[in-house]
């Protein structure tokens, strides 16, 4: 039998630190990602084609903001609420970037869980984030419902520049589209959890490979890719 | 198959996380609550925003955790969109130049080309 050539970081896996190491396993047998599984390798590769896709979004918008002549809408006006007798200035879009974020801690948390078996914490915790999720999901349908009361469109609006509506409209209606996915993909990794299908190795839909706590921890990469975006989101949509 | 090697961390380091990212959500927010203008706006949201970014990518999503090869694979690509980025501003200052010239006020409306 003819033994396999073993490169030199396929002895160890201890994680290279350097540039000579991201050469070796790149240019090793096999596999380049050494101790990432392959799920979350193509979780990854995913995520950065999404990247690019946000990306584009978002240049968009600042092109479409760069060359107006017209005043662009102030959103801090925009997005203020009323509460309490006070007009409090962006306060909605607060909350939501407060929802997301505490979602992403019990999403972290379920994985930490789910890698040590605790079905039930697991559970529970995925269960909150998905909660979290479509409560964001809530109170952006509700800002959008706002706004086109207000009369903003695609092609226009009373504030400012037409631009407004089509980046706000595009930017913030992709992003709650990945939300929601997110949430129908997390109450389906909850009940997988609940029912035991990770512990017992069960095989999952559209597939024969065997069921494991890894699936958490991907889901949980696009969960947290979602908020990222959504720091983003906020940062230059909303407070620039 | 790849051998699974579980990302297990005591749960302190996400709690931290998590009310770091709280104070720095906050913290972006009174920028805005307090009026900041100017260059002193747009440096604190974007400071606020690569840290925000980098406690997700580097200890929510185990970024941290991985081996380099990983970590060059994702985060090297999206650098490309630094080209973009500078290609829009460029092209949206000149069409910003463009539009104020020819149909902002006083511009003087262009006369259409004779026919031959």
């Amino acid at each position: 039998m003819t033994q396999p050539v073993m490169t030199s970081s396929a002895g160890s896996l201890a994680p290279p630190a350097s540039l000579h190491g991201v050469v070796a396993d790149w240019s090793s047998d096999q596999r380049a990602f050494k101790t990432a599984p392959w799920g979350k390798a193509m979780m990854w590769i995913f995520l950065l084609s999404d990247t690019f896709i946000f990306s584009c979004f978002l240049i968009s918008y600042m092109w479409v903001r760069m060359s107006t002549t017209e005043p662009w809408p102030n959103p801090s006006e925009v997005f203020a609420l009323t509460l309490f007798g006070k007009n409090i200035p962006l306060i909605l879009i607060a909350i939501m970037t407060f929802v997301l974020i505490s979602s992403s801690g019990t999403m972290a948390m379920a994985v930490k869980f789910g890698y040590e078996k605790n079905r039930k914490m697991t559970f529970i915790l995925l269960l909150i984030t998905a909660l979290l999720g479509a409560t964001f999901v809530g109170m952006q349908a509700f800002e959008w419902t706002k706004l086109i009361g207000e009369g903003v469109r695609p092609w226009g609006n009373p504030m400012g520049a037409a631009q407004f509506g089509a980046s706000f409209f595009m930017i913030t209606g992709f992003h709650g589209t990945h939300v929601s996915i997110g949430v129908i993909f997390l109450i389906i990794v909850a009940i997988k959890v609940l029912r035991g299908d990770l512990d017992h190795e069960r095989p999952g839909f559209l597939t024969g490979r065997k069921g494991n706590y890894e699936i958490v921890e991907t889901m949980g990469l696009y969960w947290h890719f979602v908020d990222l975006v959504w720091v983003f989101i906020f940062a230059f949509f909303y407070l620039w | 198959m790849a051998h699974a090697q579980g990302q297990q961390h005591p749960i302190g380091v996400y709690l931290k996380i998590w009310g770091l990212l709280f104070v720095l959500s906050a913290a972006s927010y009174l920028v805005d609550y307090f009026h900041f203008q100017g260059y002193l706006r747009w440096t604190l949201i974007l400071v606020f925003m690569f840290l925000k970014a980098g406690l997700i990518v580097a200890v929510f999503m185990h970024m941290m955790w991985e081996r380099m090869a990983l970590v060059y694979a994702i985060l090297v690509p999206p650098l490309l969109l630094i080209v973009l980025l500078g290609i829009g501003a460029f092209e949206a200052d000149y069409t910003f130049f463009t539009r104020g010239k020819f149909f902002g006020p006083g511009s003087v409306p262009v006369a259409p080309a004779p026919h031959r």
